[in-house]
């Protein structure tokens, strides 16, 4: 059953074609990898699926619900409500706050108490507050962090901040999860513990997950299945054996190495 | 830790009424002067126009240089309607009414300059202002650049402090809660707040609404003090006033920005002695000050009483060391 669709994408950058005629349909629960060189235009889909940027051309459609919802054109903080959540690959907390508002920041959108509340502190508001920050503790507590939830996030050691990226998304309670480099920078200790929990959230929280990323290893050991961009363009699209021996891909991104082995 | 919870709003209350008592009383005892009463009913609407410039400028990070147009509507609106009817319920009207009227023009003003960001921001909000006093320059219901004279008191001890208190919980309040929370987000990342769900338009207008509905409120307050009004007390140089008091007590510090202004005017209380020096003096201690501390006397941080029981602990246990 498809959870997002996504028909003859295109975003051009004055002469520049950043993606082109790119179409892409995701499936509940799949976890799916999408790889390519420096440059070809990986991110720049990530910010066209939540709307930092408008589409040129092309649709992209959100089956949540049992409802179709036409996802280009709306404002990030819709998408975001409908259920799509993203990381960023160069690491974009609020840095000079603490861990657990880094957090509770990202469930406002399903808040319950309104601004008269907010300025009176309203019983609405003290019961409202109490869940918020029991939820907050939990994400935090899955992600390894709730020893540290009232330090601030630039003070985080670099995997750490990684995995607050992913708490706080998880927060908005999304449905599809985007990924961008989430394991950049990593040894290959944190590598693994990340994989893990990747598998583990997918899993604990019914998620679709769409992944950007550098490292072979973890892209061929998760995803089900790995779209292929060069140059703005799809080249390839299956399953980890298949891109593995596709023999464009092997050309225009992984070498020799990863075909051999 | 059950007790300590239960206690605070007690406490924190019965010194907010202490404080006000003690004033009153060295009012009604005549000991503080009318000379001192004026620099009081300064500080009171400065902090006000700090507390609430903050909210806009130092947590929700819109720099705006237009807090004394907002001011001007709410010191316009009280002294036409309490001329016209000059009794207490006059005067709560026009400050109401000038509160409102400011929070629109706010809303308004938050709406259009959206898309700006920093200095942008700052000359568009400074534009604003500028038209705001040149309407009131060209107005006959005004009475143009001669200003309003002859504009009856009420603004005393009592509504001074009630007005200030409540502006400063209420804020704090907010920024306290999830609302304040989606505010702060705007100033750490647009774009990170956006992607996170974070409708930013409603909440840089929310900041701008409640921030001139404050300065509305300081505008009335001030207007029915200080018996006269002209459009050039709302100029550009009323707008960096508040902002000095802000940056000086730390963006992004509502307490830093009442420390401010209480300490920039017993700064320039002192200083009436050294009349031709006065505001070398003044600028020079700031320079020195914003040296020192860049981040402001607060940086971001809160005065709180826990903050005090620390220091107190603190230095009872060096005490107890030697």
């Amino acid at each position: 059953m498809s959870i997002l669709n996504v028909r003859k994408l295109t975003k051009n950058f004055g002469g520049l074609t950043a993606v082109a005629n790119l179409s892409m349909e995701l499936n509940r629960g799949e976890l799916v990898g999408l790889i390519g060189p420096n440059g070809a235009g990986k991110t720049t889909v990530f910010n066209l699926l939540t709307g930092i940027y408008h589409p040129s051309d092309g649709s992209i459609i959100l089956e949540a619900g049992g409802q179709q919802l036409p996802l280009h054109g709306k404002k990030p903080y819709h998408i975001c409500k409908a259920g799509v959540a993203r990381t960023f690959q160069n690491i974009r907390l609020f840095k000079d706050l603490t861990v657990l508002d880094n957090v509770r920041i990202a469930m406002h959108q399903n808040l319950k108490y309104g601004l008269l509340s907010g300025f009176l502190h309203l019983p609405s508001f003290k019961r409202e507050e109490k869940k918020l920050l029991n939820d907050a503790m939990e994400l935090l507590r899955i992600t390894k962090l709730d020893g540290k939830a009232n330090e601030l996030a630039k003070n985080l050691p670099y995997g750490e901040q990684r995995h607050l990226e992913i708490a706080r998304a998880l927060a908005t309670k999304p449905v599809l999860l985007l990924l961008d480099e989430p394991a950049a920078g990593m040894n290959p200790a944190e590598t693994a513990e990340l994989t893990e929990l990747i598998q583990w959230i997918r899993h604990e929280f019914d998620l679709t997950i769409l992944l950007i990323e550098h490292d072979m290893s973890l892209v061929m050991k998760i995803c089900e299945r790995i779209y292929v961009l060069d140059y703005g363009m799809l080249i390839a699209n299956g399953t980890p054996e298949e891109i593995k021996s596709n023999k464009r891909v092997v050309e225009a991104y992984l070498g020799e190495d990863v075909s051999n082995a | 830790m059950k007790k300590s919870i239960a206690v605070t709003p007690l406490r924190k209350g019965f010194a907010l009424i202490l404080t006000f008592i003690i004033v009153q009383l060295l009012v009604q005892l005549n000991i503080i002067n009318d000379y001192l009463q004026a620099t009081i009913a300064t500080i009171g609407i400065n902090i006000i126009l700090a507390v609430s410039l903050n909210l806009i400028t130092g947590f929700t990070g819109q720099f705006s240089l237009g807090h004394a147009g907002f001011m001007s509507i709410g010191a316009y609106a009280c002294a036409l309607t309490v001329m016209r009817v000059p009794t207490v319920w006059g005067f709560l009207t026009g400050l109401l009414l000038g509160a409102v009227l400011a929070a629109l023009v706010g809303f308004l003003v938050g709406l259009s300059t959206l898309r700006l960001k920093g200095d942008y921001l700052a000359i568009a909000t400074l534009g604003m202002s500028e038209i705001i006093r040149i309407i009131f320059t060209n107005l006959d219901i005004t009475n143009g650049a001669a200003g309003l004279s002859g504009i009856p008191r009420f603004t005393n001890w009592t509504y001074l402090y009630l007005f200030m208190v409540s502006a400063i919980l209420l804020i704090s309040n907010f920024l306290k809660s999830s609302h304040g929370r989606a505010c702060i987000s705007i100033r750490e990342d647009e774009i990170a707040a956006e992607a996170m769900g974070i409708n930013t338009t409603k909440y840089k207008v929310t900041a701008f609404t409640i921030g001139a509905f404050c300065a509305g409120v300081a505008g009335a307050l001030y207007a029915a003090y200080f018996y006269y009004i002209d459009p050039n007390t709302f100029g550009f140089l009323k707008s960096i006033d508040v902002l000095v008091i802000v940056v000086l007590g730390g963006l992004g510090s509502v307490s830093g920005s009442v420390l401010a202004a209480i300490l920039l005017a017993v700064i320039s209380t002192i200083l009436q002695d050294f009349s031709d020096l006065r505001m070398v003096i003044y600028a020079l201690l700031l320079i020195i000050i914003m040296i020192f501390r860049p981040q402001g006397l607060m940086g971001s941080k809160e005065l709180s009483l826990k903050a005090f029981r620390n220091l107190g602990g603190f230095l009872s246990s060096r005490k107890g060391g030697k």
